[in-house]
């Protein structure tokens, strides 16, 4: 019996550590989303200054973006977006509670951003020309994206 | 006594008469588009600058779905929710069965075929400036499209606001064809302040409002509330603002703002539109930017 009482007490123990976890701290998970697209923010800013002409075109810097994004997008997403790391339960996000309520939606869209990272990896070393377009494809992408599963900012 | 109550009652009558009047639905003069012929194609550019597929298409429409323009999205204010109206080419849920004149008239005076008045969520107050080739041109680009038998919804206004009358005194206030800037330097701020100030609407949600619902001229594209309660609409004014202007047409053709975030929410969809436009009318919209006072 007195194993039975320990073993119960250190189950609920686990159990509500577990749920104060779920309920309170996603810092990891955002911190790990949002880097990512701050990872992706910096290579697309080497890849549209030179398509812009603010930066002088180089193959390889461009490349290495390029390959930087492909990368991104190859990041599994599921782990980093718990149930309840939505913005209408946690503060720090700006993620709509639609990425959970039409996650199929939300995934085609990440996998879109792929195809235009893929797009940019086979164009980037090819010449300044041939970035324009690929920008515009991943611009297509992430505003998609963010048309319907991110709340403006404040 | 009985003088003074006589006078009373002339007085309320004027008043009211005067009220009857104020708050009527007029149409606008067909004549003014005797002679102007219909060029389909450029009224698809007019129609991608105005935006007319981001609020009338479906919700949640992509790629060639938003061209069919069922209606259905609702656009939750401060004085109720409209719900946009289907204005495909059927001819009984939709506007199929317009003629010129009708178009016109809602387009440019917010006037609806039975003569009343439709609500400034439909942003005429922006249109009212159109020009006449413009009109005739969307009007014949949209009777190309495709139609959809999804009937409009009722708006979802509670009182006074469901009052269509008193759109009337609204359009009053409101309702004008003037421009916002009246100097501009160059042939290309000019087509920027049409853009911007007419086609684009932006001045609908980047301009503030005043009590009574009407762009806040004095405060021209200084940035406001956004409609739908979350977030605000950044201001666009000197000071505010300080893009340069090639990271405005950068910005209208991709999507990425100066340090590469991207667009979201409504904005999206005017990038949407705007990309698709050719490069000098994003330049244009930049210099205008650039250049207001």
């Amino acid at each position: 019996m007195k194993r039975h009482l320990t073993f119960a007490l250190a189950f609920a123990a686990l159990g509500c550590g577990t749920a104060v976890y779920a309920q309170e701290d996603f810092s990891a998970q955002l911190k790990a989303r949002q880097g990512q697209f701050r990872i992706m923010a910096i290579n697309l800013g080497i890849l549209g200054g030179m398509a812009k002409g603010e930066i002088e075109y180089n193959a390889e810097a461009a490349q290495a973006a390029a390959d930087t994004l492909v990368a991104v997008s190859m990041i599994q997403q599921g782990p980093m977006w718990p149930e309840g790391s939505d913005d209408m339960s946690i503060d720090g996000t700006r993620a709509q509670t639609t990425i959970w309520e039409e996650n199929d939606d939300f995934l085609s869209k990440w996998m879109d951003f792929g195809t235009g990272a893929a797009a940019m990896q086979a164009a980037a070393g090819g010449g300044q020309a041939a970035l324009g377009p690929a920008m515009g494809q991943i611009g297509g992408t992430c505003k998609a994206c963010h048309d319907k599963h991110r709340a403006p900012a404040n | 006594m009985r003088r003074l109550l006589g006078f009373g009652l002339i007085a309320a009558s004027a008043v009211a008469a005067a009220g009857l009047i104020v708050t009527r639905a007029a149409p606008v003069d067909a004549a003014r588009f005797d002679g102007l012929d219909a060029d389909a194609t450029r009224g698809e550019q007019v129609f991608i600058a105005s935006g007319c597929a981001s609020c009338h298409a479906a919700p949640d429409a992509e790629g060639d779905a938003k061209l069919i323009l069922a209606g259905g999205e609702r656009l939750e204010s401060d004085f109720g929710t409209f719900v946009v109206p289907n204005i495909s080419t059927h001819p009984d849920a939709g506007i199929g069965d317009w003629t010129l004149d009708h178009f016109a008239s809602a387009v440019l005076a917010g006037v609806s075929p039975d003569g009343a008045h439709y609500y400034p969520s439909f942003p005429y107050a922006s249109y009212a400036a159109m020009t006449d080739q413009d009109v005739v041109d969307l009007w014949g680009y949209m009777q190309t499209l495709p139609a959809d038998a999804t009937p409009s919804a009722e708006h979802e206004m509670g009182f006074p606001f469901n009052i269509r009358r008193s759109v009337g005194v609204w359009k009053q206030l409101y309702l004008d064809d003037s421009w916002v800037v009246t100097d501009v330097a160059t042939p290309e701020i000019e087509r920027g302040r049409y853009l911007v100030e007419v086609l684009g609407h932006c001045g609908e949600c980047h301009t503030p409002r005043t009590a009574l619902g009407g762009m806040d001229t004095s405060r021209w594209l200084a940035g406001a509330p956004n409609p739908s309660g979350k977030g605000r609409i950044p201001s666009l004014a000197p000071g505010d603002f300080d893009w340069a202007a090639t990271d405005i047409a950068y910005y209208l053709e991709t999507g990425f703002t100066p340090d590469f975030d991207s667009a979201g929410g409504h904005m999206a969809a005017v990038v949407t539109n705007f990309a698709q436009l050719p490069a000098s009318d994003r330049a244009a919209v930049a210099a205008y930017i650039i250049a207001l006072p």
